[in-house]
C-alpha cells in the first residue's frame, strides 16, 4: 500500500448490467474501431528503414590496432561476462614474424559469436580490456540455417583497409572510465 | 424444362463459387481486420495490399505435408473436413440472394429453392455442422481433440435452444417459415410505404440471434472448441495440410451464411430503403437489391471480425450460463411478449 498502487481484490456478485455483458462489449468495441482509423505503427522493413540510435548495439567487430594488428588477446572475459553463453574462443600463442597479425602475444586462433544466443547487451564490449570488441550499428543479417548465424573470425574482424567506425560508442569519456583502474578488470 | 435446369445448374454455380471467393477473401479481411484494430498493417507482400494473400494462402495448404496419425480412424478422420464443408455449402441454397429478374416472359428467381419450411432447412444443415467437428476430434484419437469436439458438441447443442427459440418469434410475427417469403414482406422499408425491417419489430429476438450465430459459427467469444491456450488446437489438432484447410474454410463458409441468414431475417433481405420511390424498373432494382444484400453481410463479417478482435473468450461456465440460464429465459419471454402483442394487435 506505499505506493497506492495496489488494488484490493473483492469478489462480489456481478450486477446486473456486468451479467448481460452487453455494456462492457460496445465499450469495448467503441475502443477496437477507434483503432481501425488510427496511424499504424507498422514500419514496412526493406522498403522503410526505421532510425536507429547511434550506439545502437548491433553486430560485433574485432578492431585491429592502427598498425592492423589484432588486439583481440583471447583472455576470455568477454565470453565469461556474456550472460548469453554465446561466445566461444580457442588461443594460441603468437610466434616470431607474426607481430604485424596480432598486438598481444596470445591471439584467438579461433573466436565465433552465436548471433541467434547473443543478445546484444554490450557486456562482452564492457569486459574487453583490450578494447578489442565493440557492437556496432549494422544489423545481424538474416540466414536460411542456424550454423549461418555462428560468425567466426572472418565476419568478425574488421579488414584492414575497411575499419569499422566505433567512435560513436568509443567516446574519450568512456574510454577514460573504462581505463580507470579501480574498475576490477583493469587492475 | 431443360431450361429451368441449366438456369438453376448456372445460378447453383454461381452460388457456390460466390461462396468460396466470400470465404477465401474473409480470411483474407480478418487478417487485415485484425491488424488495422491493433494498428498494424496486416498482410501486405503479395500482390498490391497482399490482395493475393488467400492464394499464396491456399497453395500453401495443398503443399504441406499431409500427415493422417497411425492411431486415428482413417476414415472418419477423412470423412469430418469433408461432412464440415459439406455442411457449410449446403445452407447457401436457400438463401434469396435477390428479388426476381425478369427476362422477356420469363420470371427468374435468384433464390436456388425456396422451401416453405426454409428457416428449418437451415437449422437442420447447420446442426449437422457439428458432426463434421465431433467425428474429426473422436477420430483424431488425441484427447485435446476430443475435449475439442465435446465442447463444440455441448455449445452446439445449448445454443441452437436459444437460437431455435428466438426464431419462433420471428414466425410467429411473420407468419411463414420461407427465407423468400419473409424478404418479400420487409420490401419497401422507410419510405412510401412505412413497412420497416423485423429487426425493428425484434430487437431481442436479434440480440439472441445474433448472440447464438457466434456460437453456432465457434466464433469468439466463443470459440472454445479450438482455443489454443488450453486445447492446443482443439478439434483440429492432428489435422494438417487442406483438411485442416477445409476446417478453419468452413468456419468462413459458417460465417458467411450466418450472415445472408442474419441479414434476410432481421435486415431486409435484398431489400433497401426507397426501392419503391426511386421509380427504376424491376430488374434494376433486384440487382441493386443483391448488391444492397452483399453490403449487409458484409458488414456482418466484419462485425463478426470486429467482436473477435475486441472480445477474450468466454469461461466455459460462463458460455452455459450464458446459453441455458439468460438466453433460453430471454427467448421464451421474446416468445410470450411477441404473442401478446400479436393478440392485442388483432
Ligand atoms: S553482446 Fe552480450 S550476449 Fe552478445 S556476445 Fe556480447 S556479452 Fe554475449
Ligand atoms: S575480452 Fe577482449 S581481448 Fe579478451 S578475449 Fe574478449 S575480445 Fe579478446
Amino acid at each position: 500500500m506505499l505506493t497506492n498502487r495496489s488494488k484490493l481484490v473483492v469478489k462480489k456478485e456481478m450486477t446486473f448490467a456486468e451479467k448481460i455483458y452487453l455494456p462492457a462489449i460496445l465499450s469495448g468495441v467503441a475502443i477496437t474501431i477507434k483503432h481501425l482509423f488510427r496511424k499504424k505503427a507498422t514500419v514496412k522493413y526493406p522498403e522503410k528503414q526505421r532510425e536507429i540510435s547511434d550506439v545502437w548495439r548491433g553486430q560485433h567487430v574485432l578492431k585491429r590496432d592502427d598498425k592492423g594488428a589484432e588486439r583481440c588477446t583471447a583472455c576470455g572475459l568477454c565470453a565469461v561476462s556474456c550472460p548469453a553463453e554465446a561466445i566461444t574462443m580457442v588461443a594460441a600463442e603468437r610466434k616470431k614474424g607474426e607481430e604485424n597479425l596480432y598486438r598481444e602475444e596470445k591471439y584467438a586462433a579461433t573466436y565465433e559469436i552465436n548471433m541467434l544466443r547473443c543478445i546484444f547487451c554490450g557486456l562482452c564490449e564492457e569486459a574487453c580490456p583490450k578494447e578489442a570488441i565493440f557492437l556496432t550499428d549494422r544489423i545481424v543479417s538474416t540466414d536460411y540455417g542456424r550454423n549461418g548465424f555462428i560468425y567466426g573470425k572472418d565476419k568478425l574482424v574488421e579488414s584492414v583497409d575497411e575499419r569499422v567506425d566505433v567512435t560513436k560508442r568509443q567516446t574519450p569519456a568512456v574510454l577514460a572510465f573504462k581505463q580507470q583502474k579501480r574498475l576490477s578488470h583493469n587492475k | 424444362m431443360s431450361e429451368f435446369l441449366i438456369y438453376k445448374l448456372i445460378l447453383v454455380g454461381s452460388v457456390f463459387g460466390i461462396t468460396l471467393f466470400v470465404a477465401a477473401y474473409s480470411t483474407y479481411a480478418e487478417r487485415k481486420v485484425a491488424a488495422f484494430l491493433q494498428d498494424r498493417v496486416g498482410p501486405d507482400r503479395a500482390g498490391p495490399f497482399g490482395i493475393f494473400q488467400p492464394l499464396a494462402d491456399g497453395m500453401k495448404f495443398i503443399y504441406k505435408e499431409e500427415i493422417i496419425p497411425v492411431v486415428s480412424n482413417k476414415f472418419l478422420f477423412v470423412l469430418g473436413p469433408c461432412l464440415a464443408m459439406l455442411t457449410a455449402m449446403m445452407a447457401g441454397v436457400l438463401i434469396p440472394w435477390g428479388n426476381t429478374l425478369i427476362i422477356g416472359d420469363q420470371v427468374y428467381s435468384l433464390q436456388i429453392a425456396d422451401l416453405n419450411v426454409g428457416i428449418l432447412y437451415v437449422f437442420g444443415v447447420v446442426s449437422i455442422g457439428v458432426y463434421g467437428i465431433m467425428i474429426g476430434g473422436w477420430a483424431s484419437n488425441n484427447k485435446f481433440s476430443l475435449l475439442g469436439a465435446i465442447r463444440a458438441s455441448a455449445q452446439m447443442i445449448s445454443y441452437e435452444i436459444a437460437m431455435g427459440l428466438s426464431i419462433i418469434a420471428l414466425i410467429i410475427m411473420t407468419g411463414t417459415l420461407s427465407l423468400g417469403e419473409i424478404s418479400a414482406q420487409q420490401a419497401g422499408g422507410v419510405g412510401g410505404d412505412w413497412n420497416m425491417w423485423n429487426v425493428v419489430y425484434q430487437p431481442l429476438g436479434f440480440l439472441i440471434f445474433i448472440v447464438c450465430a457466434f456460437a453456432e459459427c465457434n466464433r469468439t467469444p466463443f470459440d472454445l472448441p479450438e482455443c489454443e491456450t488450453e486445447l492446443v488446437g482443439g478439434y483440429h489438432t492432428e489435422y494438417s495440410s487442406m483438411k485442416l484447410g477445409f476446417y478453419l474454410f468452413a468456419e468462413y463458409i459458417n460465417m458467411f451464411v450466418s450472415s445472408a441468414v442474419i441479414s434476410t431475417l432481421y435486415f431486409g433481405g435484398y431489400n433497401f430503403p426507397f426501392m419503391n420511390d426511386l421509380g427504376l424498373d424491376h430488374n434494376t432494382i433486384s440487382i441493386i437489391g443483391t448488391v444492397v444484400l452483399f453490403a449487409k453481410i458484409s458488414f456482418f463479417i466484419f462485425f463478426f471480425m470486429w467482436i473477435r478482435w475486441t472480445i477474450p473468450r468466454f469461461r466455459y461456465d460462463q458460455l452455459m450460463n450464458l446459453g441455458w440460464k439468460i438466453l433460453i429465459p430471454l427467448a421464451v419471454f421474446n416468445i410470450f411478449l411477441t404473442g401478446l402483442v400479436m393478440i392485442l394487435l388483432k
